[in-house]
């Protein structure tokens, strides 16, 4: 198999096959959690504003008070990558004309050396997180193979997708082959490990919002 | 497999709901929760990272409700659940977790944790992993009514005392009044002024209230513990009590579980709906307050702080109304760093105080609440919890501080004028 077979390949069957799992394990796994379902609150609400499932789902998106001095590493590297692989993803010119020969949908992107840009920065800040995770006594003791697997297993298409546009290491067939396989291995195995916080981190903020609401507090 | 470890692992099951599956997908092994938690920070010891204090309820999630877990488990990929393990995490649940819902207020993916160690404390307690210090208090709190050995004819001692002293009657058992007053064991031995408080504080308000003979205690060894049969036994004392005398409200007493108790898992553990309303004695200081009832002379003039226990403010909602009150009577309150929704725990709630072996962890833990009092230099210190109010006193004495500990309705209460024109209060 030559680089264009290659890329023939992951552009074609691997790609279906990875959607496929993806798709068909997302809606699997989302199945699994929440149809456990839970009991109703018998006791009587008190209302407050601010307190409830929608509210904490965003609420959460900003650290709590007190909290960026003690965690900054977290917050602030995890931000930074969270934010920039959401515009690498969503916002470079050649992704959304994926999509858009995908599902008909478009939106104007950004211009490619400002992704550019921000690739590189989501790379340095995936990096920073990384050794946060070996250096921080809590997050070295929590860790376990599935933590370095999933970091790794993000952290390649982004540095894949960067050489290919820079045209570095390998030749532009070959990389872009390797970027598009090492999305595909991202699809597969997001459902199935920690990474799938993707989808039930709004099910989980919800939870927590609504539980917490339902007493009038505001979480 | 043991007979109750079988029993243990079943409860586990049975508590795993929606939200426990959905938090155990969304943890992303930040350490986040670890730096809210006052174990963690003034240890620095990663095992007691809230989380982890869960991980044998996780594996029993994934082993029972995802997949591949279950494939895993079939081919002998996974590690069961042993009894020796749920040992070992007995200190983890019970020692160094007060229940105080700090993890749950930062986790950034929003797993609401201390909701989870609750329900794992079900499945500790059925496998005969609950410490024996709670363990004891749920056995008295069953046998004979209370979690300290307090019976019918002390709180009728300590009624007796309050209406020589004040020249105010003390109802017991009078069908029909609006409120029906609880107390706790801790305030009937070491805090008998919140009785009179109390009795002062309604005689002003011109309200009908009452304490209740076959439920006076409020608190709750059951629901520390995580037992919900015992803490149903206990709970339906209260609300056999309350329908038999046909209140309206049912008052908490100034303790954090208590309220938590009857509030929020009362009509839980009991199946269906309250007939009446549950309110925190400072709610209803707070109600009097609006409505006019409530009237103070004079004010403190020293320099003081509120701590607010958790189960009230953080996992209560009831966050304005003591610094409300506090401030008709102090001129001098100041807040404490992080006061209100993320205070710090006393270190001794959710049934810590009640552990023994815990005793010198919880006292290095205190050294939070130590910091956060030498931040804004008190001459003393004002709650609403009396369990808050002992472990305070206790630490502050380890420590060799002295910072006396006040509880909000009895300083409230000794500014209500002596003979308030009963009548007038009325509407």
């Amino acid at each position: 198999m030559n680089d264009l077979q290659f890329l023939t390949w992951v552009r074609g069957g691997g790609l279906d096959i990875a959607v496929g799992i993806f798709l068909l394990g997302v809606l699997w796994r989302l199945f699994e959690i929440y149809s456990l379902g839970r009991k109703p609150d018998l006791s009587a609400p008190r209302h407050a504003s601010g307190a409830s499932g929608w509210h904490t789902i965003f609420r959460r998106s900003i650290p709590p008070p007190g909290m960026l001095k003690r965690s900054p590493v977290s917050y602030i590297g995890g931000g930074i990558f969270h934010i920039g692989l959401a515009v690498i993803v969503f916002l470079f010119v050649p992704h959304i004309l994926l999509i858009t020969n995908l599902t008909g949908l478009s939106w104007p992107g950004l211009p490619s050396q400002f992704v550019d840009l921000v690739a590189v920065v989501t790379m340095a800040a995936m990096v920073v997180v990384l050794v946060d995770r070996i250096k921080n006594p809590v997050k070295r003791f929590l860790s376990t193979f599935e933590d370095w697997f999933t970091w790794a297993v993000t952290f390649l298409p982004v540095l894949t997708g960067w050489l290919a546009v820079q045209h570095l290491l390998l030749p532009y067939t070959m990389m872009l082959a390797l970027h598009i396989l090492s999305v595909e291995i991202l699809l597969v195995v997001l459902p199935f490990t920690k990474l799938f916080h993707a989808f039930t981190l709004f099910g989980s903020r919800w939870y927590n919002g609504r539980v917490n609401g339902h007493k009038g507090v505001p979480v | 497999m043991s007979a109750t470890l079988e029993k243990g692992i079943r409860v586990l099951k049975e508590v795993i709901d929606a939200p426990i599956a959905s938090y155990f997908n969304s943890c992303v092994h930040c350490g986040i929760c670890a730096e809210a938690c006052l174990f963690y920070t003034e240890t620095g010891d990663p095992q007691y990272t809230p989380i982890h204090k869960l991980e044998p309820l996780r594996r029993v999630y994934e082993q029972e409700y995802t997949l591949l877990g279950r494939l895993k488990k079939m081919v002998g990929l996974s590690r069961a659940v042993t009894d020796d393990e749920l040992g070992e995490w007995q200190e983890l649940v019970y020692n160094s977790c007060t229940l105080c819902g700090r993890c749950s207020a930062v986790c950034p993916v929003g797993n609401d944790i201390v909701y989870m160690v609750r329900k794992f404390r079900e499945g500790m307690s059925a496998s005969g992993h609950a410490p024996e210090g709670i363990k004891g208090a749920v056995n008295r709190t069953i046998t004979v009514g209370s979690p300290m050995n307090v019976k019918l004819p002390a709180v009728q001692a300590q009624m007796k005392h309050v209406e020589e002293d004040y020249g105010i009657p003390i109802p017991l058992d009078a069908e029909g009044a609006e409120y029906m007053v609880m107390l706790s064991s801790m305030e009937i031995m070491n805090f008998p002024e919140y009785l009179a408080a109390v009795a002062k504080i309604m005689h002003q308000a011109g309200k009908s209230w009452t304490l209740c003979s076959t439920a006076f205690e409020a608190t709750n060894a059951g629901i520390q513990i995580g037992n919900s049969d015992l803490a149903r036994v206990i709970v339906s004392r209260i609300v056999e009590g309350a329908e038999k005398l046909k209140v309206k409200t049912v008052i908490s007493p100034e303790c954090g579980h208590a309220y938590t108790a009857l509030r929020w898992e009362g009509a839980n553990l009991i199946g269906r709906p309250f007939t009446f309303e549950v309110k925190h004695i400072i709610e209803v200081l707070g109600e009097f307050q609006q409505q006019g009832l409530l009237k103070t002379k004079g004010f403190e003039t020293d320099r003081l702080t509120f701590h607010d226990p958790c189960q009230l403010v953080r996992r209560g909602g009831v966050i304005q109304q003591p610094r409300t009150l506090l401030n008709m009577v102090a001129k001098n309150f100041v807040e404490m760093p992080d006061a209100g929704y993320m205070n710090w725990c006393c270190s001794g709630g959710g049934g810590a105080s009640a552990i023994e072996e815990g005793e010198e962890l919880r006292l290095q833990a205190f050294r939070k609440k130590k910091s956060q009092f030498d931040a804004v230099k008190p001459d003393r210190v004002v709650t609403a919890c009396a369990n808050c109010r002992i472990v305070l006193e206790e630490s502050l004495e380890h420590y060799q501080m002295d910072l006396p500990v006040i509880g909000l309705t009895e300083m409230i209460a000794e500014h209500i004028p002596d003979q308030a024109p009963h009548a007038a209060t009325k509407s």
